[in-house]
């Protein structure tokens, strides 16, 4: 079934050496239209990295990351900074939040929309008629995904000033203002409590079905993972060691040898 | 009482012009860590373009005010055009280095600026002529502020608030916020960040170039020399307010404008500059970050 569905991501063979160390080898996958996929793997095992080789924050030392996007052509990430990236249609958030922290709850969401304006530095300051409506379309787009998370209240409060979870579903809404069709959560789940994580779920649910933005994400929760997503990649050591359906993950021998160890007895 | 309201309000002149080089550091440095060394060479190309501006003008027969205003924009423009090329030839490629790269490379272009300027004009004092008429109606307190006081403080804060309203108000500013926060993560939401540098250092050396041809008009003299000083007692004000702090850079300037002026006042001009750099051992001192500024943990 997934052969019918458009590919959206591809990475092939990508490689991330630091000196002398393999963080990640020759790692292969593909993001189709509608999936709601998981990469898991024990910490150290490369799946942030994967990341930052994917947005743009490192240049993979080998290996190709092509994005398809729908009715337009081929793109090739590598290399490229990250505000282009973004650009281009992919979003991310990170593992430990990264709000601006003295900006407010909406201006955290505005900022991420300025990429898809067209008028440039001069025209915002001069702030003619073109631009002025523009910042209203964006101040009301803005509105929407927050009621969208469920922070239309909070506004304008600084974002500092959230509670924990709340500020995880702001990283959301702001990587979701940059209109992206694909999006990569880092562990969007960590340190959250078993309600916050369910509204998660239902919010990652929602983002994937109603706004048809399809989904990568890497999380250590694995009731949450084997719930949401499909499919799964595992990493271990830098390489990928399985991917499959929930089922098929949690009946491979190597990944229950990745969580738990070598079984001596066996 | 009256020697009093008179140094207030020159040290509050003194302050705000202070204060106006001073945002330029704060801003520069807010953003990429650096100390832009070479920010006062910019003040002094600016009273020096003015300079030449004004001249011309005085040739096609313009006067006064009219002259100062167009002098005032013309030094802008080309200051803005320094300072775009400072960083892009002198601190860009040094991105991603160690901090104390662009930071020599800072003191290396003030000093090649500072030559440049003795090289292409001259090594003497330049008489600047002075533009700001005496305002009639400032007749009966002249004693106490006089017209180039006024609109020395009238520029300066209405140059403030332009850019309070830039940074507040404006999507640039809202860019310019979230770079100084995070860069990789200003970068990540699509924020060009390059731009964002280099517009920084395009408002910081507008707002030196508009110090300068202020202060040229006010002393009546330039030379390759007057941006160290400047320079130097403007960084002052912004570490006196914390650095990185916009707030900070305009309280820092007022104080060290005012500590200025009473010392020269009440205890001896002579020992002007001792009591600003007393000040900022003091300062430094007691309360490291400034009076504005966080005490910021580093990260490990």
């Amino acid at each position: 079934m997934a052969d019918k569905k458009h590919k959206l991501l591809e990475v092939k063979g990508l490689t991330m050496d630091f000196g002398g160390l393999r963080a990640v080898d020759s790692v292969s996958l593909e993001i189709h239209e509608g999936e709601i996929a998981a990469l898991i793997g024990p910490n150290g095992a490369g799946k942030t990295t994967f990341f930052n080789c994917v947005t743009g924050i490192y240049n993979p030392t080998k290996g190709d990351v092509l994005l398809h996007p729908k009715g337009l052509k081929t793109r090739r990430l590598n290399g490229l900074k990250p505000n282009k990236v973004t650009e281009m249609g992919l979003a991310r958030t990170f593992q430990n939040i990264r709000l601006f922290q003295e900006m407010t709850v909406l201006e955290n969401v505005m900022i991420g929309r300025h990429c898809r304006t067209k008028s440039g530095i001069f025209r915002s300051i001069i702030r003619d008629k073109s631009v002025r409506e523009e910042e209203r379309q964006i101040v009301e787009t803005s509105y929407r995904l927050l009621e969208k998370v469920g922070l239309e209240d909070f506004a304008n409060e600084f974002s500092k000033n959230l509670p924990y979870g709340a500020q995880r579903r702001l990283e959301i809404a702001r990587a979701m203002a940059t209109d992206p069709f694909l999006l990569l959560l880092d562990e969007p789940a960590a340190g959250m409590n078993p309600q916050e994580t369910d509204e998660l779920v239902h919010l990652i649910r929602k983002i994937s079905s109603e706004d048809k933005i399809a989904i990568l994400l890497i999380e250590h929760d694995m009731k949450l993972v084997m719930n949401i997503s499909d499919p799964i990649y595992v990493m271990e050591y830098g390489k990928k060691i399985a991917e499959g359906t929930p089922q098929q993950i949690k009946d491979n021998p190597k990944v229950i040898e990745a969580y738990l160890g070598d079984d001596d007895d066996a | 009482m009256e020697y009093f309201l008179e140094l207030f309000f020159g040290g509050l002149t003194r302050g705000s012009i202070y204060a106006l080089i001073a945002l330029g550091y704060t801003m520069v440095y807010g953003i990429i860590q650096l100390i832009n060394f070479a920010h006062g060479e910019i003040y002094m190309i600016g009273a020096f373009v003015a300079l030449i501006v004004a001249g011309i003008c005085t040739i096609y027969g313009l006067s006064g005010v009219s002259i100062l205003i167009l002098a005032g924009i013309v030094a802008v423009i080309y200051a803005c055009a320094y300072g775009y090329t400072l960083e892009k030839v002198a601190y860009r490629p040094l991105r991603g280095a160690p901090r104390l790269s662009p930071l020599i490379s800072a003191i290396g272009m003030s000093i090649f600026l500072q030559n440049y300027v003795l090289l292409a004009q001259t090594p003497d004092f330049l008489p600047f002529p002075r533009l700001i008429p005496d305002f009639a109606f400032m007749e009966p307190v002249a004693h106490i502020i006089g017209s180039p006081e006024l609109v020395i403080l009238i520029t300066t804060f209405v140059t403030m608030i332009l850019l309070t309203l830039l940074i507040k108000k404006s999507r640039v500013g809202k860019a310019m916020r979230a770079t100084q926060q995070d860069m990789d993560m200003a970068r990540l939401v699509g924020v060009n960040v390059d731009r964002i540098i280099s517009l920084t250092f395009i408002i910081g050396s507008a707002l030196a170039a508009i110090g300068g041809v202020l202060v040229a008009s006010y002393i009546g003299q330039v030379n390759f020399y007057v941006g160290f000083l400047a320079g130097v007692k403007a960084f002052t004000a912004a570490v006196l307010g914390g650095i990185g702090s916009i707030p900070g850079a305009v309280i820092g300037g007022l104080v060290l404008g005012w500590a200025e002026s009473f010392a020269a006042g009440y205890i001896s001009s002579d020992y002007e500059d001792v009591f600003t750099f007393g000040l900022l051992i003091l300062i430094l001192i007691l309360r490291p970050a400034g009076i504005l500024g966080k005490v910021t943990k580093q990260k490990v």
